[in-house]
């Protein structure tokens, strides 16, 4: 079997083209999630009460250390069970890869805080700002700058791990693939296509933060 | 009874035969858990080989690639980075796929647990070669002086004095990388290598009952979760005893 130039071109290509929309979708969705949600946990986590941080700290490592495909899996089938609601897999796919993530995200928003000086803290505090003013002007524009690029970072991983959606039946860029191949009987030229698509993306996105980790320029001080 | 496909018949019959109520899904019948522990037992098993094997070539692909990646050859180091940037970039799911659907089109054809092992491997051994380069990198320059002015080889270098420190580094990263795989692992139950999630999967359209089943499976994934946490903790110890 060899690879069909015109197939590849007038079939495989325009089709692929057509759904990449949903892949970006599901990945800035997921994105937007666990940015969100990962900045909450991170802040439940951080708190003094135990009954509220230990929990926190149980899920995360629970979500952690359990396969997001699995996730979906729960989500998109348990939940119109357990809570009689039912989820189009694009909704299924953003809340299961967005709570996965915000786990992560919320590792490195830890990290980001833990790196704000300790007299930040104490000339809020000195200043009479309210916990809401000190979080909102002093704390984080401090902590969010240097984790920026390893936000960007889980930005391109979550991209990749989008082709999971298609196992809850999403026409994503690996559904449609799969979709054309189970048409025509021509896997190569789809799954090659996906494969290059998917390098070119994440590749020139990971080139963007990169510079972007230049342009802050965060060893400035 | 339908499906099971590529599960032991006596395990399947066992599991799903006579299953009551299962029309009404509504009612929770006691012995679900009895009755697909076992098959989720036999899933165990395939899960933690593929974990073993393809944990031990990606480490071993992972050192093979980060060496290569440091080579004195630039041919070596081209070659080397292209392949790591190949697998990095490109989505796990589409590497199972790509060799699952598409190699034996080409002509290729290899058994389906090959194909997991092969995909795992390529994938997590990639991200290990830059645990791997970064941690070589990470140690000071002097080291490498102190062992060239003791006259040693390049292999005795790099075996005596250099990785012996780059591996303490790299403990805690290949401890990530390990529950990554870990989880990695599930999607080979998307070509049909029958896993945990395979098993459950296959449960779950013969006798239903998903919130009993899936929770049994997040389960099982989070013990292999904690065992490896434990098991790296335990290596970073025994690593850094007597070192400050």
């Amino acid at each position: 079997m060899v690879w069909k130039w015109d197939f590849t071109f007038n079939e495989v290509i325009p089709r692929l083209l057509e759904v990449i929309e949903v892949t970006i979708n599901a990945t800035l969705g997921a994105f937007a999630f666990a940015v969100m949600v990962g900045l909450v946990l991170a802040l439940l986590r951080r708190s003094d009460r135990k009954w509220i941080s230990w929990p926190t700290y149980g899920f995360i490592e629970f979500i952690r250390l359990t396969p997001p495909l699995v996730q979906l899996f729960f989500i998109f089938f348990v939940f119109p069970h357990l809570f009689g609601l039912t989820l189009s897999p694009m909704v299924a796919g953003i809340l299961g890869l967005g709570i996965h993530y915000s786990t992560y995200l919320s590792e490195v928003y830890r990290a980001g805080i833990e790196s704000v000086p300790k007299g930040q803290w104490e000339a809020a505090t000195a200043l009479n700002f309210s916990p809401l003013q000190k979080w909102k002007s002093v704390i984080l524009p401090q902590a969010i700058r240097p984790i920026l690029p390893v936000m960007g970072n889980y930005l391109i991983v979550l991209f990749k791990e989008t082709p999971l959606l298609s196992a809850i039946g999403l026409m994503e860029l690996v559904g449609m693939a799969k979709g054309i191949g189970a048409e025509t009987f021509r896997y190569t030229e789809p799954f090659t296509i996906v494969g290059i698509l998917f390098l070119i993306l994440s590749y020139s996105a990971s080139l963007l933060v990169k510079r972007m980790e230049l342009k802050l320029d965060l060893n400035r001080r | 009874m339908t499906g099971g496909e590529g599960i032991p018949p006596a395990l399947w019959n066992k599991a799903t035969s006579d299953f009551p109520c299962t029309e009404r899904k509504d009612v929770i019948p006691i012995d679900v858990y009895s009755r697909v522990l076992p098959l989720l037992l036999d899933g165990f098993v395939v899960t933690i080989q593929l974990v073993i094997f393809a944990g031990f070539l990606s480490f071993v692909m992972s050192f093979v690639g980060g060496l290569a990646r440091l080579s004195r050859f630039a041919p070596v180091r081209w070659v080397a980075g292209f392949i790591i940037e190949f697998f990095r970039g490109t989505s796990l799911l589409v590497q199972l796929f790509w060799l699952y659907y598409a190699l034996p089109l080409l002509g290729v054809t290899l058994p389906t647990g090959l194909v997991g092992i092969v995909a795992l491997m390529l994938n997590y051994g990639s991200y290990g070669s830059e645990i791997v380069r970064s941690s070589i990198l990470a140690i000071p320059k002097g080291q490498t002086e102190a062992a060239i002015a003791l006259n040693m080889t390049p292999f005795q270098r790099m075996k005596s004095i250099i990785l012996p420190q780059a591996f303490r580094i790299m403990l805690p990263s290949f401890g990530n990388l390990m529950i990554e795989l870990m989880k990695g692992t599930a999607l080979v139950a998307l070509i049909t290598i029958p896993d945990m999630t395979y098993y459950i999967k296959e449960a779950r359209n013969t006798i239903g009952h998903d919130t009993q089943l899936f929770s049994m499976l997040l389960v099982a994934y989070f013990i292999i979760g904690i065992a490896l946490t434990m098991l790296f903790r335990w290596l970073e110890r025994k690593f850094s005893a007597g070192r400050v």
